[in-house]
């Protein structure tokens, strides 16, 4: 005969679920203690007016994820708890409740259609072009470095053809190109719009400056662009955000943000050589 | 009883050899066992790989990898988990073993595909791994295989041979997975047994059946995408590489392509994807949950409900992974919306579960600490996606640990616990014997502690702005102070591969010497207790069983016991729930 024990297994299980629980709310707590630390101190600040606005609905939105958070596994380290098998009563038998299950749908959908609409604002704002004059760079990546090119006094980059054996490979025939600056350093003006043109000319790459808070594709065959207004003068770090290749590690490259007039004198530097 | 499963067991052994029982069976037992224990298999390896590059992490110096071993190392982690150890654990190894037993069917309609869907997953996985053994090593464009790096020998070493490889692999992947999806919905429609209906059906059913429904119409996708990305690198074909490239100071000779579409392509299948791991797990979770709590699941249509309604949205999200590419803004706006709608099921399925445990009468069998665990990491993972959902705010967090954060809490390890709970519900009905609990606590505590510890820290590392996918942060003035925090998350992700050791010591230990099991070891409600451990051939021996009830009728008021089985025709007491 095959053995048949007597008793369930279910009855040799683990009965106390203290530990479990206190683990669920420790983990909570020391999770968002440490996502508010991270948030306040490791965080850059934000150095564009895009950043400012960014960073703020990131903040309110964590406001709300740290509550759920703890709602959620303080409510479920509470239940593990509470509901063990105690063996002196049976589990409830509650299968339905219309009223809580439309609560909890209704609640979050308003939340999250409000969240949405608030970040397609900003998300519109983000992408329309500056009112007025921007400050135009043309940034551009390739395996594994980081180049900029500023329009001369005409105000306009010349054609770009990446088979051409000149600086940038910018194209002799394009008159627009014949005063156009080239620099491995990437500068943006203080207080104005800039218009930042992204290139690659291989695979493709990230524009990523963490203090700007903001970062975008260079995707191979096309030019895609960034505008935003810096606020603050300094120097910042930039990475390439999207892997490509064995030196992605390595394209950690400066932007400098400048006056107006900083920018100026430089230019009227790199004219003279 | 006993005598009769003996005499079958016997005629068995006579009319099958041990090839057509053990190795090409058409069974859907064994081949479900075949799939689970090939994942489990692959999870060692991937998790293997994860052990190196977060020991190249932790201590940058030690220069245990090189920059392009690290990215093969990832590349090839990211591939074997999300092919090779959720998708088949999953959608080929519970899928399998499940779904005949639990809707009452002797077999999947087509079990001659059946097997052939294994065999065709076990020849995907050889170029695979053949790739560690070609020059240049495998791909080094990591697991989304972005072109024009994937598409040009010339951009990165593993971009060599490594590369094709890696794309012959996936393409008879998706076949298999075609396959295996094929039979699972129609076995689902076509073959439950009389009183199943849907609606009746098991929530762990559901989630198979929404999963491969995402997996018949998203697979194609991606299959296509490979191709075409292999004529690019092998027919001289432009699909996704644009004109004009100079790579490594020489010219390229494409013209016309767009490595956007393949961001599409990729994405149309790869946010499907991520739900085709989640949706079994969410299904697995609620009837251990059920069962350990011998309470009914709340809201069990709403929970049927949401299942369809992440389903059909999962197909409306994709442009969030590209809400940086340059695509136009106005999709961003769209993308955004549907992302954030998404969260609504997942919110209702998360109280449910709650609300399920809420006065039960809980027993903390390992299964039923991870499925606790499950809904914990689902949590703690899918929360974030409310920042990453929304654009502007992705801006900033978008290929940072942030993303690499979220989806390891609520897909990778969310979908694993999934798995290692119905691994230890279902381990008796798989192989007739019980595993050993204690082995089974150490292996969740082991797992949970290196879950927390190595992946919600990474939140905070996307908010210091670190990348995705560097070999060295070193480089990085404000990444670099964080090294003590990349030891930290390495040490913890330690705990998670021991954790996974006492798993495999556990399995094979009571495999060969757990305790025997009875057919119904947990006093479970579903089908699939009503036969052996382990079933015969055709899973029943006598008459397939016909169904009376819902999958959940625990602690009726007034039974006689606190489970109802669904195949047990004893007049139902006077409160019968939901129908």
């Amino acid at each position: 005969m095959e053995s048949q024990p007597a008793r369930s297994p279910l009855e040799e299980v683990e009965r106390s679920g203290l530990g479990l629980g206190l683990v669920l709310w420790l983990f909570t707590l020391v999770g968002g203690a440490g996502a508010v630390y991270a948030r306040w101190a490791w965080t850059p600040e934000s150095v564009t007016r895009e950043g400012v606005l960014i960073q703020r609905l990131f903040d309110v939105i964590l406001v709300i994820l740290l509550i759920a958070f703890l709602l959620v596994h303080g409510l479920l380290g509470y239940f593990v708890i509470r509901y063990r098998n105690r063996g002196d009563r049976p589990a409830a038998y509650f299968p339905h409740h219309t009223g809580l299950e439309l609560t909890y749908t209704v609640i979050p959908a308003l939340v999250l259609v409000a969240l949405s609409a608030v970040g397609m604002a900003l998300w519109t704002r983000i992408h329309t072009p500056p009112q007025g004059d921007a400050f135009l760079v043309e940034v551009r990546a390739e395996q594994f470095a980081w180049s900029a090119r500023y329009p001369g006094p005409d105000g306009r980059l010349g054609r770009v053809d990446n088979r051409v054996p000149r600086p940038f490979n910018v194209d002799p025939q394009d008159p627009a190109g014949r005063d156009d600056v080239t620099s491995p350093e990437i500068y943006f003006v203080v207080n104005r719009p800039n218009r930042v043109l992204l290139r690659t000319r291989d695979v493709q790459h990230s524009f990523w400056v963490p203090a700007f808070r903001l970062k975008k594709d260079m995707v191979p065959g096309t030019t895609t662009e960034l505008w935003f207004t810096p606020t603050r003068t300094g120097e910042f770090d930039l990475a390439c955000a999207e892997l490509c290749g064995v030196g992605h590690y390595i394209m950690a490259g400066k932007v400098r943000v400048v006056t107006q007039e900083e920018f100026d004198r430089w230019m009227r530097q790199q004219a003279g050589r | 009883m006993a005598a009769a499963t003996e005499v079958h067991a016997h005629a068995q052994v006579h009319r099958e050899s041990f090839w057509t029982r053990y190795v090409f069976s058409q069974d859907h037992k064994v081949i479900g066992l075949q799939y689970l224990l090939t994942s489990l298999f692959m999870a060692l390896v991937g998790g293997a790989l994860a052990m190196l590059f977060r020991t190249q992490l932790a201590w940058p110096q030690s220069g245990l990898l090189s920059a392009d071993q690290y990215l093969a190392a990832i590349s090839m982690h990211g591939t074997i988990m999300i092919f090779f150890v959720l998708t088949p654990a999953l959608l080929g190894g519970f899928a399998n073993f499940l779904v005949p037993l639990k809707i009452g069917a002797r077999d999947m309609a087509f079990p001659f595909v059946n097997m052939l869907s294994y065999w065709v997953f076990a020849l995907s996985i050889v170029p695979l791994l053949a790739s560690f053994f070609v020059p240049g090593g495998p791909l080094n464009a990591g697991w989304t295989a972005y072109p024009p790096l994937s598409a040009l020998p010339q951009a990165a070493p593993g971009s060599g041979l490594g590369q094709d490889l890696w794309l012959v692999s996936i393409a008879i992947f998706c076949v298999s997975s075609l396959l295996g999806s094929l039979n699972y919905i129609t076995t689902i429609l076509v073959l439950r047994t009389r009183g199943m209906s849907l609606m009746r059906m098991p929530l762990t059913v559901w989630g198979i059946f929404v999963a491969a429904v995402l997996a018949l119409l998203t697979f194609p996708v991606l299959m296509a995408a490979g191709i075409l990305l292999l004529f690019d690198r092998l027919a001289g074909t432009s699909f996704f590489v644009p004109a004009g490239l100079v790579v490594g100071g020489q010219a390229i000779q494409h013209t016309g392509g767009n490595p956007l579409l393949w961001q599409h392509l990729f994405w149309f299948f790869g946010h499907p994807e991520v739900y085709i791991v989640i949706l079994p797990p969410m299904g697995i979770a609620s009837d251990v949950m059920a069962n350990f709590a011998r309470k009914p699941i709340f809201g069990y249509p709403a929970m049927v409900a949401s299942m369809l309604a992440i389903g059909i949205l999962s197909f409306l999200v994709w442009g969030h992974h590209m809400f940086v590419s340059g695509m136009h803004p106005l999709l961003g706006t769209g993308f955004a919306l549907t992302t954030l709608l998404i969260g609504v099921p997942s919110a209702v399925k998360t109280f449910n579960w709650l609300v399920t445990l809420w006065r039960g009468r809980l027993y903390y069998s390992t299964a039923m600490l991870f499925a606790i665990g499950f809904v914990s990491l689902f949590v703690a993972g899918g929360l974030t996606g409310i920042h990453l959902g929304n654009a502007p705010v992705d801006i900033p967090l978008h290929d940072t640990y942030y993303v690499v954060g979220h989806f390891h809490l609520v897909m990778g390890t969310a979908a694993v616990f999934g798995i290692f709970a119905g691994i230890y519900f279902w381990f008796p009905k798989m192989f007739g014997r019980l595993m050993d609990e204690r082995l089974g606590r150490i292996h969740f505590w082991l797992t949970l502690l290196g879950v927390y510890g190595a992946f919600f820290p990474m939140y905070y590392l996307g908010m210091a702005g670190m990348h995705r996918r560097i070999y060295d942060y070193r480089a990085f003035p404000y990444l670099a102070h964080l090294q003590p925090l990349q030891v930290f998350i390495t040490l913890s992700a330690f705990l998670i591969f021991l954790g996974g050791l006492v798993l495999a010591y556990n399995m094979l230990r009571s495999i060969a010497a757990g305790p025997r099991a009875d057919q119904n070891p947990w006093r479970g409600t579903t089908l699939e207790w009503s036969t052996d451990s382990p079933p015969p051939h055709h899973n029943w021996p006598g008459d397939i069983p016909e169904v009376y009830r819902g999958p959940y009728e625990y602690s009726v008021p007034g039974a006689p016991q606190d489970y109802l089985p669904q195949w047990e025709p004893a007049p139902a007491p006077a409160r019968t729930a939901g129908h």
